[in-house]
């Protein structure tokens, strides 16, 4: 909690609306939300009726337990639109991200859910102190992954001017950072320390820039990461969290007190469970979080799993806003791993090399950081069929492999072939995944 | 007319070839020609033996991944130019070298060439006719 500076609340009413009134607002909007998913999406209506709930039934946020969980594994089952409430002619966008398989997770958006999610990120970008008169610079990667235009979008409502740079090029981002006067910048903590090292590596006073703060997320950070960034960018780094099933970025938004993120839950109702049993917790004490989206058209979902795991606390914030906080993310229930901003399963590279004839279903992923980038190293045993008596057959067949596992999981990956047995196995069970990043 | 060759993985790592080479000792396993082709992560190793068959079984059992390859084996005199002729008997034919290696048994005497071709048939022919001497799988085993 160091510049516990005072921005503007982008919309005071709703983000500091006492927390009955909300409760007003979020059980209002659950009782429309039942009523439409069991009208219009035969997955949540089929599912009720196994567990014999009406739509009457629901008449509060107390009677979430009543409801079914959704997993990744049904948005996978019903790839890619068997989920969506609305016909295809009013979904205006598309999305996806990482699924468990060699399938990605689609997300579909109406007009309104990007403008409500336009909206909520105008809140969250605010809370980092975005005006009209910011420059920001958004170093999201654009396209399927929502990380870009979440941020793009949000910064344009608040009426900031957007640098809409993408991911990657860091000498031409310094360049701009320094010509145009970015004051705000938004990627991955991870690219935030790329690109701070880059500026003290090339010589450039922080004097010679205008940067106040930093709209970080898309991977989990620590509080070292934090005051790393902050010292060598000169800003104020704030922690952003969200999920494409769930909307995208600005799910939830740190505000200066830097004291967990404030989920906005006018639109999403958190629920934290035992990830074993799923019964619920009460506040304060760590499990499984699970959104229910309240407003979302295109896919609205009913307790979401998401396998992060943290703690709510709705106690008061010195910023003034009463929606509850999150802390920031403890780990994951699932085998997950976010590697540069992107999500990636094991269950994906073993999809892949389980489609590549003659090549080992053993293999063991190696996550680590070069030049505070994460690397990620795929070691797979090599079979007799994959054998050659040259390097250069040898070598094709690494290539070959990783560029089916890098268009699958959409990041490079470097395949590094193993001597049979050489690979660890527990239990009978292939231990799959070696992450060997620090994290401070 | 052909020799068999093992190619075994090794990784590029400190003691990986002691391993190996502890392996053959061991078994009694004669080289009479090798090579390793080597990348930043692993290496071919490539060799001639007399029971080959033995050796791949040996290198099999301790978790080696071994592959049997034809190449062709010529004896050139071991002096300058030795190999000249033989290399551009195979080029004016068309014929490219995959990889080679070479090993002189006792000084003075005949040195080993061993080649890689795509074409073994048409290689061994072109060699055979420019008067090469060729080395057979029997005759490794007298070296």
């Amino acid at each position: 909690m160091t510049k516990q500076t005072r921005h503007a609340i982008w919309d005071k009413t709703v983000e500091c609306m006492p927390r009955d009134q909300l409760r007003d607002l979020q059980n209002r909007r659950l009782r429309a939300l039942i009523k439409r998913v069991y009208a219009n999406v035969p997955f949540y209506r089929d599912k009720m009726h196994a567990t014999g709930v009406t739509p009457g039934d629901v008449k509060s946020v107390e009677d979430l337990p009543k409801l079914p969980f959704t997993d990744k594994t049904d948005l996978r089952d019903n790839y890619p639109f068997g989920l969506f409430a609305v016909p295809q002619s009013q979904i205006v966008r598309i999305h996806a991200s990482s699924g468990t398989t060699g399938k990605p997770t689609v997300v579909g958006y109406t007009a309104n859910d990007i403008d409500m999610w336009s909206e909520l990120m105008a809140r969250s970008m605010s809370a980092a102190g975005v005006t009209n008169q910011s420059i920001v610079q958004v170093a999201y990667g654009y396209g399927l992954f929502t990380g870009g235009l979440g941020a793009h979008y949000g910064a344009e409502r608040i009426g900031a001017s957007v640098i809409p740079m993408s991911g990657g090029n860091t000498q031409r981002q310094v360049m701009l950072m320094q010509d145009f006067g970015t004051t705000t910048i938004a990627c991955t903590p991870s690219y935030a320390m790329v690109l701070g090292e880059a500026i003290r590596d090339m010589g450039i006073p922080l004097s010679n820039l205008k940067l106040q703060s930093g709209v970080f997320g898309a991977e989990p950070w620590t509080e070292g990461t934090r005051k790393r960034l902050e010292t060598l960018l000169g800003i104020s780094a704030q922690d952003i969290y969200g999920l494409s099933e769930i909307m995208g970025p600005g799910v939830s938004m740190e505000c200066p007190w830097q004291a967990g993120m404030h989920i906005w839950e006018d639109h999403f109702v958190p629920e934290v469970l035992d990830p074993d049993t799923g019964k619920p917790l009460p506040f304060g004490q760590q499990g499984e979080l699970v959104f229910t989206t309240l407003t979302k058209e295109g896919l609205p979902l009913l307790r979401y799993r998401t396998h992060d795991l943290t703690v709510l606390d709705p106690m008061p914030c010195g910023c003034g806003r009463t929606h509850v906080r999150m802390r920031k993310l403890v780990g994951r229930t699932d085998d997950m791993l976010i590697i540069r901003g992107v999500n990636v399963f094991p269950s994906q590279v073993e999809g892949v090399l389980g489609s590549l004839p003659g090549v080992s279903p053993h293999f063991l992923m190696v996550v680590n950081t070069k030049n505070n980038m994460d690397t990620l190293e795929i070691r797979v045993e090599l079979t007799r069929e994959m054998m050659s008596d040259t390097v250069r057959e040898i070598e094709d067949l690494q290539k070959r492999i990783s560029g089916s596992v890098s268009s699958v999981l959409g990041l490079h990956a470097e395949i590094r072939l193993s001597p049979p047995g050489s690979l660890p196995r527990s239990e009978g069970k292939a231990k799959r995944v070696l992450d060997e990043r620090k994290r401070e | 007319m052909y020799v068999k060759q093992i190619s075994v993985f090794i990784e590029n790592q400190p003691g990986k070839l002691a391993a190996f080479a502890e392996l053959l000792a061991r078994e009694g396993i004669d080289l009479v020609a090798l090579s390793i082709a080597d990348t930043t992560n692993f290496g071919i190793l490539r060799c001639i033996v007399c029971d080959y068959e033995r050796a791949a079984k040996v290198m099999g059992d301790a978790g080696y991944t071994a592959r049997l390859t034809d190449v062709l084996a010529i004896s050139v005199p071991d002096r300058p130019g030795g190999m000249a002729g033989a290399i551009h008997a195979l080029t004016a034919a068309g014929i490219s070298i995959e990889y080679l290696y070479s090993f002189v048994r006792s000084a003075g005497h005949n040195a080993l060439l061993i080649f890689r071709v795509e074409n073994l048939e048409k290689a061994a022919k072109v060699l055979a006719d420019a008067g090469v001497a060729l080395i057979s799988q029997e005759e490794v085993r007298t070296l």
